[in-house]
């Protein structure tokens, strides 16, 4: 550590779509300069914006799976019987005997089965469960990153993430790190939250977006993140953006502005562009938002 | 049948999607929100929960006066729960997946399981639709084993449909394996289109049947139509951009109710997706919507 202050915003949102990419891309432009991290990093989409040039490719290894060797099972069932994500199957082999193998799509890789199996015939091999890249983008240094199919372990790819920004901005004099979250509250979410400065809850003024900004602005409190909140298209149900925004006051969450309803933000997307660097009505509610959050800012 | 409804990208309909077909369904069927993270479902069908039970997982518990520091446990454990720091492992439930392993291989029998709580599941009856819905623990990062005992619910032989987590990993396998069929909720931007083939790969390693439902037809551009032609991905329902949809949802009410125009619309995927699972049978096993 370097010793000097780092901002790290991290937007989120519980609900999906509600628009976290592209204010994400907006304040990457607006910040001038900063480090970008993609943490959705299971269905990252900030590349298809900011367009970047990947300099580094890495590989992300995340843990092992169990791999049977079929010719050396002596059929005993023990692996079946220990596994409890259901990952090992039953194979009628044609001479009526049975034996095993393991569904790699369902195993968590805990390494049960290896340490029990009496005939010793089970592999565990490391599994190579996406990659993260180091990149150049117009806003900046961007990390980001694609998980495997069907893999596990997305936490620990999302703190690579996080790690590597954070190491380039030491090395970069960059003070600000700007973080894309992923949606929900689980194990991702949890990893893209903790040690920020700061996060930005996005949320919609929809019964949905209302009930599950309850449920992150509770994990933010739970993580003792300081957190503020902006409502997108919230000229859809006025009524519902008010009634947010009580409930974001009540939860000691910070509102820092609306975001209209406007046809520009995917016009933008088709683009390529950030909505700031077009003439979209909406980019002007995106300033606003960037200016109040600058001014949460204890470390300006 | 079991119906999963499911998407790589959040926020493009998925709910919607599964609510109006429940609404629709014409007989008895099963809604189970699988999103528990943030389950919605519920907001849309409203029914009172008749039953509430606690889902747990297996944590380890360290019986000190029987453990000799071996550290067999912190070796076998993959996932750093359970560790060898001082004279008695320590354990950090928070980071246990439940596998059970450090259990049985204590060699002095000082380990046993106890229950860690780690959500909810209710269920709910409104009109003919049984509503099972999981809702996870704020702070508990672990969803997958909370959507297993979603699915552990569903009984078998009345139809289902699976209300899947946005995304591609680990939640969303738990949520559709070992179902007959993925509808894949998309909307026709780059985002959308992104996710939608990270998500049809995903089907594809899975061998499950799938089609795509474009929502918001008329936003973006057409890119997701095309990659849907050229991979000869069958498109089984358009709905159009309209405000008037995202006001209706806005408020918690179903579309096929405010805007009584589209309950055609999802008649005709339901009647799409028996038909594309159901091809062999009898043409009178298609029952009618309305």
């Amino acid at each position: 550590m370097s010793g000097a202050i780092i901002e790290e915003l991290v937007v989120i949102s519980g609900k999906g779509g509600t628009g976290k990419t592209s204010l994400t891309a907006s304040f990457a432009v607006l910040a001038g300069n900063p480090v970008i991290a993609d943490c959705d990093v299971d269905a990252a989409d900030l590349h298809l914006v900011l367009a970047p040039g990947v300099r580094e490719r890495h590989e992300f290894r995340g843990g092992h799976e169990a791999v049977i060797r079929m010719e050396e099972c002596a059929g005993c069932g023990i692996c079946l019987d220990y596994c409890r994500f259901d990952a090992v199957k039953m194979i009628r082999e044609p001479n009526g005997r049975p034996s095993y193998a393991v569904d790699q799509v369902s195993c968590e890789g805990c390494g049960v089965c290896v340490r029990f199996c009496p005939a010793r015939a089970i592999d565990f091999t490391e599994r190579v469960c996406g990659e993260w890249m180091v990149s150049a983008t117009r806003c900046g240094p961007m990390i980001h990153a694609r998980l495997g199919l069907a893999a596990e372990n997305s936490g620990k790819l999302v703190s690579i993430v996080r790690r590597e920004a954070r190491r380039i901005a030491e090395d970069n004099g960059i003070g600000m790190i700007i973080v894309d979250g992923p949606p929900g509250i689980g194990c991702p979410v949890i990893s893209s939250l903790t040690g920020a400065s700061i996060a930005l809850v996005v949320t919609e003024p929809t019964v949905s977006g209302e009930h599950d900004l309850e449920r992150i602005l509770a994990l933010a409190k739970h993580f003792s993140v300081p957190t503020a909140v902006c409502v997108n298209k919230w000229d859809i149900n006025p009524s519902m953006t008010e009634r947010i925004e009580k409930m974001a006051g009540e939860a000691d969450a910070r509102t820092v502005g609306r975001i209209r309803y406007d046809s520009g933000v995917t016009r933008a997307q088709l683009r390529q562009l950030a909505v700031v660097e077009t003439d979209a009505p909406s980019a002007d509610d995106i300033r606003h938002v960037w200016d109040n959050l600058v001014d949460l800012n204890p470390n300006p | 049948m079991i119906l999963a409804v499911a998407s790589g990208k959040g926020g493009t309909g998925k709910t919607t999607v599964s609510v109006n077909l429940a609404r629709i369904f014409g007989s008895p069927v099963q809604l189970l929100d699988c999103d528990v993270e943030e389950p919605n479902s519920h907001l849309f069908i409203k029914g009172k929960p008749d039953n509430r039970e606690i889902a747990s997982i297996k944590v380890p518990e360290v019986d000190e006066s029987r453990c000799d520091a071996c550290g067999e446990c912190g070796r076998l454990c993959q996932y750093h729960a359970i560790a060898l720091l001082g004279p008695a492992p320590l354990v950090f439930p928070e980071l246990c997946h439940g596998c059970g392993g450090c259990e049985k291989v204590c060699p002095r029998g000082a380990i046993r399981e106890i229950d860690r709580r780690i959500g909810i599941v209710e269920t709910m009856e409104a009109d003919g639709i049984t509503l099972i819905q999981g809702r996870l623990d704020v702070g508990v990062a672990m969803a997958p084993p909370l959507v297993r005992a979603v699915k552990s619910r569903l009984q078998s032989g009345v139809p289902a449909i699976l209300d899947a987590p946005p995304g591609t990993s680990c939640p969303v396998i738990a949520t559709i394996r070992g179902s007959d069929f993925v509808a894949l909720v998309t909307e026709p931007t780059p985002f959308g289109l992104h996710d939608l083939e990270l998500a049809v790969d995903m089907v594809r390693e899975l061998g499950i049947p799938f089609g795509v439902v474009i929502n918001r037809v008329g936003a973006g551009d057409d890119r997701v139509h095309a990659f849907c032609g050229g991979n000869k991905i069958p498109v089984l329902l358009e709905i159009p951009d309209d405000r008037r949809i995202a006001e209706a949802y806005s408020r918690g009410e179903l579309v096929v109710d405010a805007l009584p125009e589209y309950r055609s619309l999802f008649s005709t995927l339901l009647w799409k997706i028996r038909g594309s699972r159901g091809k062999e049978r009898r043409a009178g096993h298609v029952r009618r919507d309305n």
